[in-house]
Parts: C-alpha cells; structure tokens; sequence
C-alpha cells in the first residue's frame, strides 16, 4: 500500500516553482483534461500558474497569496504538495504550508544563484523542523547544462549550511521546463550521479522522522456509552508507542494507571503510534480529561509555566513584553504573558540580533512565556508535535503566532 | 499497517488525521452541526464520526440541506441511515426558504435551487445556534477549495475571506469564534476523489444506488446527461430523453448534477473507472461551477460550504 509524503514548495513564479509542479502532476497524470483547457488565460497562453493560483486575486495579480494544496501519487507514494507563496509578505501562509511538511523544495533559479529568499526559505524550513531539504536548481538548460555553475550555487548555499538545522539537504540540478532530472535522469548532466527528483522523493520515508521514543498522548476528550460504563481517553497519539499494560502518568497531575486497552470502532489494537487516532481505556477510574497528556509512567517530563521559544509573528499590531495571549498547546489551551523578547533573527544574513523592542509582522524571534497553567512540552528539535503551540490574540480571535519550544 | 516499522498507508493517515480535526472541533465548539447530502464525501464524514466517538453519542446533529430536488434513492438511503445510526437528522428546506419570502425561486430555462441553498443555510445555522458545521468537501475538487484551509472561519454574514484566512499550523486548530460567527471544519480536506472511493471500498461502507451503474431516462445538454426528471424543463436547446447506462460521480441538486455514461455497476468497477478517467468530477458533472471561471469563489465568499 502506498505511503504518504507531505512536500512543501517555496519560491516565486519566476524560480520556475509553477513550472515544476505542472511537470510533476502531468508526468504523473494529475491533470485531468478540464484543468488542462481552464490552464488557457484569457490570451491564449498556456499558463501552469493557473494551476495554483486558485483565487481571483492572485490571477489578477500574477502572484501567488496563499498556500494551495495538490495531489498526486506514484506507485509507491501519495503526495500532498503545499504550493506556498515565495514573498516575504506573505510568510504567515509559506509557515502554514511548511508546518506539516516531510520535505521542503527551495527551489534557485540557475541563472541568478542563491538570492536573499533562498536563504530565508530554507531557514523557515529548517526552523519548522522539515526534516529533509531538497535544493533544486533550476533552469539548467539555461546556463549550458554547466557543472560549473551548479557547483558554484552548492558552494554558496553551503556557506550557510551552519544556520540550518535540517539533517538532509540534497542538491539537484533540475530544468523542470525541459524535464531534465525531474522524473527522468537528464540526457545532458551526465555528471550528476544523484537521483532525479522525483525518485529522491520516493525514498524518504517520514516514518523515520517520528519520534517512537517519548510517549505522548494528549486526551482530546472523554467518550462515555450510555447504558455501560465505559470511558475512554480519545486521542491523537503524539509520539512513542503505547501498548495494553503499559504503566502511564497522566500530567499533570501525576497520577499513575495502566493501559487497559486502546479501543477503535473496528476493534482492540495491540499498539498505537504516531499518527493513529485512537481511544484509550485505563485500568482504574483516574481523573483525566481534555488538555491532560498520558505519558509513561518513567521517564515523565517535567511540566512547566514558564518557557523559552521561537516565534513567527503574524499579526499587524507588533508583540511587546508584557503582551498577553493565549497559547493553545496540544489540546490545552492557556493564559500567557510575552515576558521578554531575547533576539530577533536578521533573514539576510541569519545571524540573531540583539533584542528589539518589538516583533513586527513576519518576524521571527526568540521570546520567553509564563502560562497561567503549567504545560507538558519538548524541545521542538525532539518532538515536532508536542513543541509546538500558537498564540491567539484573545481580542480578535486571530492566531497571531506559531512558536516553538527552545533547547 | 506494518508494525515493524510503525508507518501507516496512505488512507490510514488521512483517517487519522480527519477524526483528529472532528474531536477537536466537537471538544472546543459549543454546537457544532454535520451538514449531511447522501454525497460519498458526506457519507464518509458520517463514518469517520462513528470512528471518532463511538460507542458514544455524536456529540452533534446531522442536517440535511433540502433543496427539493432529490434523487428518491438518496432520501431513502438517508433516512434507513439515520435510522440505523440512532442519531438526530436536521432537515433545512430551500422550499420552506422560498414560502417565508426569503429567497426567490429562479425561473426560465436553466432554473437552478443551488445557489438558494446558501440561504437556506445560513438560516439554519443562526436558526438552531450552530457555531460550526462540518462539511465533506475536498481540496481536489476545485481551485478556490485547493485554497481553503481545514477550518475555515466564516463572518456574522457567513462569507468567506479567501485574502485573510487564519495560518493553520501543525494539527492545531484555532475554532475559536464570535457569537453569530461560525467555522466550517472540512476533515477530508487532503483527500482526493479516488481517496474517498478507495476508503468506501476498504471499509464496506454503504453507498445510494446512484452512484453504480444503472439505466435511466436522461437527456443531453451542454455535452453533460441529465435525469429526465420533473425538476427540469427541457428547452429547444436539449436532446430528446433516451435510456442509456449510467452512474454518478456526484450526488447534489437534481437540476444541476450530471450522470456519466457508465456501466460500472460494483465498487471495483467504479475505482477502476475514477482511477482512468481524464476529466475532475466537477467538471464532467456539476453545472454549477462551469457558470464563470470563479464560481466556486464568489459562493463561498457568499456564504456556500
């Protein structure tokens, strides 16, 4: 059975980004003939942009707002791929699209090399914790098919591989017009010994990026049957594996119990693990409910109130220490208050500033929080789920902010 | 599933994620409504319902937006459906929307209730309080939905602002809403047509016998077939109505859903037929959406799932 990968694309339609996702879904038949004939503009060219830029709007404009997503699959693989918008303005929906991604794309444009936005792309995607990066260079055919060049633009993206904390980073030299390394190995880079695009992506397995190790469950809600005395934790397994009999702590609380079973509609499981949704019974009638997180019995985190994290900042009005917001976290949602600002970081050169007064929008920055009730996080570098959290302006309801939990 | 290397399929990870998005829209609304057509992708929200809140109740009710213009096959699935689930059905009528004065009925040749039902909805929802409703539609179906995040937060006018939507990171969800205002939660948001047959097939679920082949009275119009059915005036413009082999891909408003010529009559069959086929189901099928190049658009900004 075919597995799925979560891709993200960043870059801008000049990077050749419409392009190349118009040859992977046609060389692998996600066009259908009617989306072929709507790709015709009111001119007459075709035009693959079309297939993205979904709203008014953007096919006014001739740029890309918000994230779209497409499907397409191999033999092997279902692919869900996030199309993100390349400008800095509108980086809230690039995050939203890289948030929940296996591989990110950068793509460079072969002519022009590694350019302010590369570097800033493939810092978003080593921040989120994208755990495979995969730097396309494009328009080869443009530049003579030259190794030369493609060395060239490897030797600069390296120059600040340090600032990336992605474990992966795979170069290809790509021209998604003339479908060189895409899916078929190009008749005109025999130099290059890699994988074509497409079949790098086909080898990834995300299932090895899940953390098995650290039990987290957090409790969505409680199921009760009329008539029985059932009652069951339901809940999307976070990371670690869980199995009948194991000794679990429910935080924060502290109380201890034992799996008694893990309940789906079509039957007991003899384990669970990341993603599955599932339904945990306890052996005794503890005092759990939604925003508590079952961990094993040793080997618990420490929950806290107070925390240091990185942030995106997506809202107009500035964040400044002192600010609160709410912080939904897992399935708990709590009070906070921005107690300070540590540094911001500078997306030119990477490197982090001294601390500003203030987070403007699209920034991104470390700060330090205190939340009313104290939370049962990791590092986000150890566990992508439970290190995450947004924060929500309370007065407008909007989510202002995706962070992730430092160290 | 394999259990050596803890790696699900495909289907099993879309499942996971989509009971993940209803527990935690149940948890965090206060009355949240399934919006329930006897459509596939509707049908499959139902099962993914039970999946996520079984042996309990649904924490919610099921609504039927009742445009009048039913296929009789897919009322009588819906009502042995409801009745087997021992769930509440709401049922929203467009007819009723058009006796209190609230919406105009659309005349002349190619008359349709689809865009009144967004009336008939939006009353609804402010009618019983609903501040979220689910709803089965799926990112592959359209370019303005590729574009719709799996919340999608609607205004006190119920219209969508496909400029300002809310960045929807990771699996949290922000469902947090004013009083009048609502979210639609689309839990199959990253499914694709042959996702949710794929899922029909595996789990044995139940489909209206519209949706395999079958001989039916149809007529031709703008190259889509169309049940000769009391609901349409045939004009100068149609073909006579003749009997011919079909299936839908679709299940909407009589009036405007179209059948293809089909005679895949099991559920194999019809996966081997959506897996080959070169045209979008909305675009072989829905004449909705082939009024204007952002039809889909402009309803949902009105208010539309």
């Amino acid at each position: 059975m075919p597995t799925l990968l979560r891709l993200a694309t960043a870059g801008s339609v000049d990077d050749g980004k419409s392009t190349l996702i118009g040859r992977l879904l046609h060389d692998s038949k996600a066009i259908l003939a009617d989306q072929y004939a709507d790709l015709n503009g009111r001119d007459g060219e075709m035009d693959l942009s079309r297939l993205t830029d979904g709203l008014k709007a953007e096919r006014e404009q001739g740029i890309t707002i918000d994230v779209a997503y497409r499907y397409f699959a191999t033999p092997t693989r279902d692919f869900i791929l996030a199309d993100t918008p390349g400008h800095v303005q509108y980086t809230r929906n690039m995050v939203t699209g890289a948030s929940t991604a296996d591989v990110a794309i950068v793509l460079i444009d072969a002519r022009h090399g590694v350019v302010e936005q590369t570097k800033r792309h493939a810092f978003i995607a080593s921040l989120l914790g994208i755990p495979h990066l995969v730097v396309a260079v494009n328009k080869m055919d443009l530049v003579g098919y030259s190794e030369e060049r493609f060395d060239e633009i490897v030797r600069d993206f390296c120059a600040f591989r340090g600032h990336l904390s992605s474990p992966d980073i795979a170069y290809i030299p790509i021209s998604a017009l003339e479908g060189d390394n895409v899916v078929d190995r190009s008749e005109h880079m025999g130099w290059y010994v890699g994988e074509p695009l497409l079949r790098h992506l086909e080898a990834i397995d995300p299932a090895d990026d899940r953390n098995l190790d650290d039990l987290r469950f957090p409790v969505q809600l409680v199921i009760r049957s009329e008539g029985n005395d059932f009652r069951g934790y339901a809940g999307q397994v976070a990371s670690g594996v869980v199995r009948p009999g194991d000794r679990v702590k429910v935080l924060p609380s502290g109380v201890e119990s034992t799996v008694a079973s893990i309940e789906t509609l079509t039957g007991e499981l003899e384990e669970a693990f990341p993603p599955q949704s599932v339904t945990i019974r306890l052996a005794d009638d503890v005092d759990a409910s939604r925003g508590d997180v079952l961990v094993s019995a040793d080997g618990a985190p420490v929950p806290t109130r107070e925390l240091e994290a990185d942030v995106c900042w997506f809202a107009d009005r500035p964040l400044r220490p002192g600010s609160r917001y709410l912080l939904k976290h897992l399935t708990h949602t709590a009070e906070a208050v921005v107690d300070a600002i540590l540094d911001v970081v500078d997306v030119a050169s990477l490197e982090r500033g001294p601390a500003p007064a203030e987070l403007g929008l699209n920034d991104i920055g470390r700060i330090r929080l205190r939340t009313r009730r104290p939370i049962i996080a990791d590092p986000y570098k150890r566990n992508r789920v439970t290190g995450a959290f947004i924060l929500i302006d309370e007065a407008t309801n909007d989510t202002v902010a995706g962070g992730m939990v430092a160290g | 599933m394999s259990t050596q290397t803890h790696t699900l399929t495909h289907l099993q990870a879309l499942e996971a994620e989509a009971i993940h998005v209803m527990r935690e829209v149940a948890a965090e609304r206060e009355k949240p409504v399934l919006l329930f057509s006897g459509g596939k992708d509707s049908i499959v929200l139902v099962r993914l319902a039970e999946k996520a809140f079984r042996p309990g109740k649904f924490p919610f009710p099921l609504m039927h937006i009742d445009t009048g213009h039913n296929f009789p096959e897919v009322l009588e699935f819906r009502d042995k459906m409801v009745e087997r689930l021992g769930e509440r059905l709401v049922v929203a009528s467009v007819q009723e929307s058009i006796d209190k004065g609230r919406v105009v009925e659309e005349t002349g040749p190619r008359a349709s209730r689809n865009r009144l039902q967004t009336t008939t909805l939006l009353d609804a929802l402010a009618e019983h309080g609903f501040d979220a409703a689910f709803g089965g539609a799926r990112r592959d179906e359209e370019r303005a939905r590729a574009k719709e995040r799996i919340l999608s937060f609607r205004d006190d006018f119920g219209g969508w602002d496909p400029k300002a939507q809310r960045p929807e990171l990771w699996n949290i969800y922000n469902t947090r809403v004013r009083r009048g205002e609502n979210v639609r939660a689309f839990p199959l948001s990253n499914w694709t047509e042959l996702d949710v047959w794929q899922y029909i097939q595996d789990e044995e679920i139940e489909v209206p016998a519209i949706y395999l082949a079958h001989e039916r009275a149809v007529f031709r119009r703008d190259g889509m077939l169309y049940a000769d059915s009391e609901f349409i005036a045939r004009d100068e413009r149609d073909s006579d109505p003749f009997t011919a082999s079909v299936r839908y891909r679709t299940v909407g408003d009589i009036s405007c859903t179209g059948a293809v010529a089909s005679t895949a009559a099991t559920l194999d069959e019809v996966v081997a037929e959506i897996a080959a086929t070169d045209v979008t189901e909305r675009g072989e099928t829905r004449a909705d959406d082939r009024v204007s190049e952002s039809a889909m658009e402009d309803r949902k900004v009105a208010g539309y799932f």
